[in-house]
């Protein structure tokens, strides 16, 4: 869908009606900021390193992996390069919203992309495929899980060793549920079942032979490949 | 542990600046370059294979339990395009799969 670019806005009833829609998400994303905050601290991070990393990187996914690399004397280029890798996704990611950012003001655009973690983006994407026109949901999708994320990263640091496994109370399912659910909703037709046959089969393959988070760069690719080389036939 | 803060600072601030720059260039590049329906095509296929790639090697991971909670899930969004419902309803099956199966 293409929006134009007049009808854009950019307010707080976008930030308020993105923040409200992340909040059950960002329930899910809090009980893994404690496990975060409970691993951060047997790795030995001061609450200091925890909350900077969660609060300046604010990408889980990385911020799990680093902790492996987290031993004196740091490796910080090893951090650096990894930390790069398993966030390449976020480039396939920015990428997409451009029908609808790229009009906006570069505080408004730029500044709202520090806010962007896959479920906020898949969330946005969703709202404003479906005729939305309101940039700013995705600055609210984004503010509600920060203060989750930062929030549990706090509390799991400081009390976490009291709270059990997520697994347990099936929370862990919370973000393939969500995704599978947005997942159906952007489902166009038959000429979606190559591209996302493509895109399966290649994370499958890659996840199982290259470590971090490759397969969600490779699936993408090899998803939006299949689309342009079908282009038009 | 508190031995080389400076290092801990550098790696804290390296990683928040190239976190960033992966948020920032897709917009970034994607504004500058002139796109042609080809180009479209490829940026409007990524978004169903991201979601895809997210979930498919954590899925085939699991067993019957989180297969059929996905069924569940992935239903119930088809049926009544409630995210709420569709998560909910994931998670409590998942939770009750896992009871089961002990």
């Amino acid at each position: 869908m293409r929006p134009a670019p007049s009808r854009i806005t950019f307010g707080w009833d976008g930030v308020r009606a993105g923040f409200a829609r992340t909040l059950p998400v960002a329930l899910g994303v809090a009980s893994y900021g404690l496990v975060y905050g409970v691993l951060a601290r047997q790795a030995g991070l001061s609450l200091g390193e925890g909350l900077g990393l969660s609060g300046l990187v604010f990408a889980g996914a990385s911020q799990f992996v680093a902790l492996d690399l987290w031993v004196h004397p740091l490796p910080v280029s090893a951090l650096i390069l990894t930390t790069l890798a398993v966030n390449l996704r976020h480039v396939l990611m920015g990428a997409t919203l451009r029908p609808w950012f790229g009009g906006l003001t570069p505080l408004q655009a730029y500044g709202s992309m520090f806010f962007m973690v896959d479920e906020g983006w898949a969330l946005t994407l969703t709202e404003l495929n479906a005729g939305g026109c309101r940039a700013s949901f995705l600055l609210g999708t984004g503010l509600a899980l920060y203060l989750a994320w930062v929030g549990s990263t706090g509390l799991g640091m400081t009390a976490g060793a009291l709270l059990g496994d997520p697994a347990r109370l099936g929370m862990d399912f919370a973000f393939t549920a969500m995704f599978l659910a947005l997942l159906a909703g952007m489902w166009r037709g038959k000429r979606d079942l190559l591209p996302w046959l493509a895109a399966g089969a290649v994370a499958l393959l890659v996840e199982h032979f290259a470590p971090g988070k490759w397969h969600i760069v490779a699936g993408g690719l090899a998803g939006g490949l299949t689309g342009a080389l079908r282009h038009g036939r | 542990m508190a031995a080389e803060p400076q290092a801990s600072i550098l790696a804290i601030a390296g990683m928040a600046l190239v976190t960033y720059l992966t948020r920032a260039a897709g917009l970034f590049i994607a504004t500058r370059v002139r796109l042609i329906p080809r180009t479209e095509a490829f940026l409007a296929g990524i978004p169903g294979a991201v979601l895809i790639s997210i979930i498919l090697p954590g899925l085939a991971r699991g067993g019957p339990a989180e297969w059929a909670a996905a069924a569940v899930s992935l239903g119930l969004a088809l049926k009544t395009r409630n995210l709420l419902a569709a998560m909910l309803a994931g998670v409590a099956a998942v939770w009750a799969l896992r009871q089961l199966g002990g």
